[in-house]
């Protein structure tokens, strides 16, 4: 396992130094893309100034607002559609083709109900994620052995307590990959629909430097971006090891 | 549940569904033009007569024409490199061990925000929007064979040594019908992401296509002919969807049986 980690650091610092070596010897032009050192030395300096604390802070409350919505409206209408199975066949197509439509299209349409603020960004956050979330607990539900049921109404319990104490416990393994999936998709929604209509956050602060050809910025900012993404991974993976340990305990 | 005659019933009662559930969606689609007005959409009927305009005008054909064009090449080169970098990958555990978190990490980023650098490399044109449909579409293609590779069970392959098949007979005979399943599962999700990324690609990086239709639409406060597209857009793709779906169900519920 070792092993595994050091040739992944290796492959991705060996990317790395490859676009720097390009960057540098002109291979690919500054005006198309410039080193990752520069970026990062960029990136420091306006986090150091504090110019990026305003847009984070932005980001990073539409994206939580986002994920704990799809979370809590994806697992209660996980539990909904499972229960009944005309729905369920009903739903399951739409919800295969779901991400295939683009959602950012309906941002007009989400500004003329929710006003010009937050609402719009974190609604598409939300729709992103729930979707997700939806599928993984209706994953998770289809897999919670029959002999726990009947276990749960040998000890009499009511369709609430058997829900909390035995389904959902049961089905714990695919709700943390819904989790998973749902902050993942949080992330995504938000930040894609500040870097295309809205005008606040770090998605906004990419399109704006994009169009105002500040390149140095736009590319710290990507960087900011891509670093974000992987410590959302590396968070959530250690979350899940976590999971699994207290898992095999009990 | 068997036999035609049971069946019969049981697809009428689902007709019915189909048919309840469209009347909510359009009913709630109505009451939410009720209340927001023209500003922002158009109703159920009139998008329906618009989009029905649409189809009949051959601007619109012309940019179908440009989305399915590029859509067509992105999903082959997901769908192919996809599943050769998945079997690849599968197959060469360590590879596979190293790669995985990677590819998730690329997955969960917002693939929007790197439009600049592939406008940049592409330029405007249809090689940007190909670029960013195989960008959002390859990597659960790759993700989802790599799973279904490394899942194959043991006992299949020693079946295999033991009935002394060949390299070419284990591949065709043994893990193909194996990995078929899940692997359309991959290109199914593959499917619907390419096509998101075709069109997210057109509405920035184009002048020409369904995405790029839309986008023009947004900025003109053109709200009938945005409608309009996003209608044709979401039944394409809810139909191709369902019928793919349809297609998954098949085949997995063929492989249990085998099993």
């Amino acid at each position: 396992m070792r092993g595994v980690a050091r040739a992944r650091i290796a492959v991705i610092a060996g990317a790395v130094a490859l676009l720097e070596l390009l960057t540098r010897a002109g291979v690919i032009d500054r005006l198309t893309m410039i080193p990752p050192s520069a970026m990062a030395a960029h990136l420091r300096i306006m986090l150091l100034q504090g110019e990026l604390d305003a847009p984070m802070a932005e980001t990073f409350t539409n994206i939580s607002i986002a994920f704990v919505l799809s979370v809590l409206i994806g697992i209660a209408g996980g539990l909904v559609i499972h229960a009944r199975r005309r729905i369920r066949r009903l739903v399951d197509p739409l919800l295969a083709s779901y991400y295939a439509v683009p959602f950012f299209v309906f941002y007009p349409l989400l500004i003329t109900i929710f006003g010009l603020n937050r609402w719009p960004l974190i609604f598409i956050g939300f729709g992103f994620g729930a979707a997700a979330m939806v599928i993984a607990t209706l994953n998770g539900l289809d897999r919670v052995p029959h002999v726990l049921r009947k276990v749960a109404r040998v000890h009499g319990l009511g369709r609430a307590e058997e829900v909390w104490r035995v389904t959902l416990p049961a089905a714990a393994p695919h709700l943390a990959a819904g989790l998973k999936l749902a902050l993942a998709y949080a992330f995504i929604g938000v930040i894609a629909g500040e870097f295309i209509l809205s005008g606040t956050g770090l998605g906004h602060a990419i399109a704006y430097a994009y169009d105002s050809f500040d390149n140095p910025t736009m590319y710290a900012l990507m960087l900011l971006v891509v670093m974000l993404a992987i410590g959302l991974n590396v968070a959530i993976h250690l979350f899940e090891e976590h999971l699994v340990r207290r898992r095999w305990r009990t | 549940m068997s036999g035609p005659a049971a069946r019969a019933p049981a697809e009428g009662r689902r007709l019915t569904d189909v048919a309840l559930l469209a009347l909510g969606l359009v009913a709630a689609w109505q009451a939410l033009y009720a209340t927001v007005g023209d500003v922002a959409i158009t109703p159920p009927l009139a998008t329906l007569i618009n989009a029905g305009g649409l189809l009949g005008s051959p601007i619109f054909w012309r940019h179908a024409e440009a989305t399915a064009d590029a859509f067509a090449v992105s999903l082959v080169i997901a769908a192919v490199g996809g599943v050769a970098a998945g079997v690849g990958l599968g197959f060469h555990r360590f590879s596979g061990l190293v790669a995985e978190p990677i590819l998730t990490a690329l997955y969960t980023l917002p693939k929007v925000t790197l439009y600049p650098v592939v406008l940049m490399l592409f330029g405007l044109g249809i090689e940007a929007k190909i670029a960013f449909g195989v960008m959002h579409g390859i990597i659960p293609v790759i993700l989802i064979t790599l799973n279904a590779v490394r899942n194959i069970d043991p006992v299949h392959l020693k079946t295999a040594r033991a009935l002394n098949l060949t390299a070419f007979e284990t591949a065709t005979r043994v893990l193909a019908p194996a990995v078929t399943p899940e692997i359309f599962t991959g290109l199914r999700i593959g499917f619907s992401l390419t096509l998101l990324g075709v069109i997210i690609g057109e509405m920035f990086a184009s002048q020409r296509g369904l995405g790029f239709l839309l986008m023009n639409g947004i900025n003109t406060h053109d709200v009938r002919t945005m409608m309009a597209v996003i209608l044709l857009i979401v039944v394409f793709a809810v139909a191709a969807g369902t019928l793919l779906l349809a297609a998954d169900r098949r085949l997995h519920r063929g492989a249990r049986e085998l099993r």
